[in-house]
């Protein structure tokens, strides 16, 4: 049994009205305990939409996600639960902050759960340990920190739910390319310490080849693509004819072997191609 | 959030969108008044049959209307059940304290209809309308108020940016209720008091981010060298057009219509 399988996946914004719009059409998938899973796809294709269904933020026209096995909707009055155990981090989570301070703020989720005042402070501190806030940070005003801290902080606010399946829409957006690159990493870190499932919606290519096992792609409503990095990333033609691109690396590889260089096809990540060129090079004596 | 439907335009194409912005803020005006100076059924009737005129010219859906009228519907029950056992004379039917006579009839039948007419009449105004349209059509019309001294540019444009800024909130506003509620925020349960308390998740948060957005329209207004109204052309210049000429031929043969009906038949009461 999977963790989280979707079943028949629709949701239409304004049904019946003359705006009508149908943001996610008919979804199936499944998705594994322990995954990291990415979902790319351009603006409008229904990556935001997708993800507040999972959590039970928007109920679906039609179709089921079930968690582990059991419809998150069977329950109406219960779908705060769901929304324990499926933790989402919306777009610039750091417009959401409003307590006086950070660490009240990041116990904001866990008080909901009715944890104790112990257990709750438990959370806060492993929390921020996972998004490296500072212990005098969390004792400030959230509106004193900086774009990147505030950032940490509202994630750390769902991380101390301690959820079963952690979603980020495009957590890493707006961010300078270091704090990407630092964020990105402390969330991969926290998927391997909890061993936790984790979603990442993202528009840059290079964050999801690097740290996703598999990745959705939507296209228009429609899930067009559910594979392994490296098998949806060699599908260059099909990804650019939806408007989305494979990563630079990936690209200058395709390009190397397309000139002719013996290279393996599928390389995600900076690191995995250096090592291809020096072994190669390293064949042909030239290193 | 999104079911406030009064004072929201409906962009479809009909003769009452195309209409001049001016002509229908002042037919709307002299219609709501018109609505209150109806003293017997004909003129009761005259009225009742532009309102229905309007609507159905408009070509918004009948169940725009209804949301509309269901805002109110509480008010109208209550005021014509008030005028319904408050009336004078004869009565016609008594129980306990309640006595109904025919001018308390005639008084329930003429508050209900006048409350559901002037809501229609504004709705039919803000359905059609765009709300920039409206404002422009305001600041025209207010313009002869320029001579004492009023700034009837500034005051047009606070009205636009605010209502720019309607929709633009209550995005914003289902945006971080969504953020809140998936941190396990309740809205929906509770006594009123903790239901008041599970509101400051949201209103801080939308208090910052208005006044962030507050400080970005004014550097980006001021980036373009806005200055104000003094030597402003516009884009879009208002004209009457003959199907103006025609609507206000129509409205002033129902206000005519309706002034010699009081004149000629019986008062009700």
């Amino acid at each position: 049994m999977s963790l989280l399988s979707a079943r028949g996946l629709t949701y239409i914004y304004s049904q019946g009205m003359p705006t009508q719009h149908v943001a996610v059409d008919h979804l199936d998938f499944d998705i594994e305990q322990g995954e990291f899973v990415g979902i790319i796809g351009h603006t409008g294709s229904g990556k935001s939409t997708l993800v507040q269904m999972l959590n039970g933020l928007l109920k679906p026209t039609a179709g089921t996600i079930e968690l582990d096995g059991v419809n998150i909707w069977s329950k109406p009055k219960e779908i705060r639960a769901i929304r324990f155990r499926v933790g989402l981090v919306f777009q610039y989570p750091e417009y959401q902050l409003f307590e006086e301070t950070v660490a009240k703020d990041i116990a904001f989720g866990p008080t909901n759960m009715g944890l104790d005042a112990q257990q709750i402070e438990n959370r806060v501190y492993d929390a921020a340990k996972f998004v490296d806030l500072k212990q005098e940070l969390l004792e400030k005003s959230p509106f004193d920190l900086s774009g990147g801290e505030k950032r940490r902080a509202a994630i750390a606010g769902v991380i101390a739910m301690d959820p079963d399946i952690l979603i980020l829409d495009e957590p890493c957006a707006g961010l300078d390319p270091v704090g990407r690159d630092i964020l990105l990493s402390q969330i991969y870190n926290y998927h391997k310490e909890r061993g936790n499932t984790v979603i990442l919606v993202s528009h840059s290519m290079e964050d999801v080849a690097t740290v996703c096992d598999r990745v959705m792609v939507m296209n228009h409503a429609k899930l067009e693509m559910f594979d392994s990095a490296q098998n949806v990333f060699s599908r260059r033609d099909e990804l650019s004819a939806m408007g989305l691109r494979v990563p630079q690396i990936t690209s200058i590889v395709d390009s190397l072997i397309e000139a002719g260089f013996p290279l393996s096809k599928g390389v995600l990540t900076v690191d995995r191609a250096v090592m291809e060129i020096t072994e190669f090079l390293k064949k042909e004596g030239r290193l | 959030m999104r079911d406030v439907t009064l004072g929201q335009y409906f962009p479809c194409d009909s003769v009452l969108h195309r209409l001049d912005p001016r002509l229908k803020i002042v037919s709307l005006i002299a219609f709501i008044a018109l609505t209150f100076c109806t003293f017997n059924y004909a003129s009761l009737g005259i009225v009742c049959a532009m309102v229905i005129a309007a609507v159905l010219l408009s070509r918004v859906p009948f169940k725009m209307y209804l949301k509309s009228l269901k805002v109110i519907i509480i008010i109208v029950v209550i005021t014509s059940l008030l005028n319904l056992f408050y009336g004078q004379g004869e009565p016609i039917f008594e129980w306990w304290i309640f006595k109904v006579t025919w001018a308390g009839i005639h008084n329930a039948v003429f508050v209900c209809v006048r409350i559901v007419c002037l809501i229609l009449f504004s709705s039919v105004l803000t359905f059609t309308t765009s709300p920039n349209d409206l404002t422009d059509a305001l600041e025209r019309l207010m313009k002869p108020l320029t001579i004492f001294h009023i700034k009837v540019h500034e005051i047009a444009m606070m009205m636009t940016i605010a209502l720019r800024f309607v929709p633009t909130l209550l995005e914003e506003t289902d945006k971080i209720m969504a953020a809140q509620k998936a941190r396990g925020a309740d809205m929906e349960s509770g006594s009123l008091i903790s239901r008041v308390k599970a509101l400051i998740p949201v209103l801080v948060p939308l208090f910052v981010s208005s006044f962030r957005r507050a400080y970005e329209l004014a550097v980006a207004m001021e980036c373009r060298c806005y200055q104000g109204g003094k030597g402003r052309t516009r884009m879009k210049q208002l004209k009457l057009m003959k199907r103006d000429y025609i609507s206000m031929a129509v409205s002033l043969l129902a206000i005519a219509g309706v002034v010699l009906c009081n004149i000629f038949l019986l008062s009700v009461r």
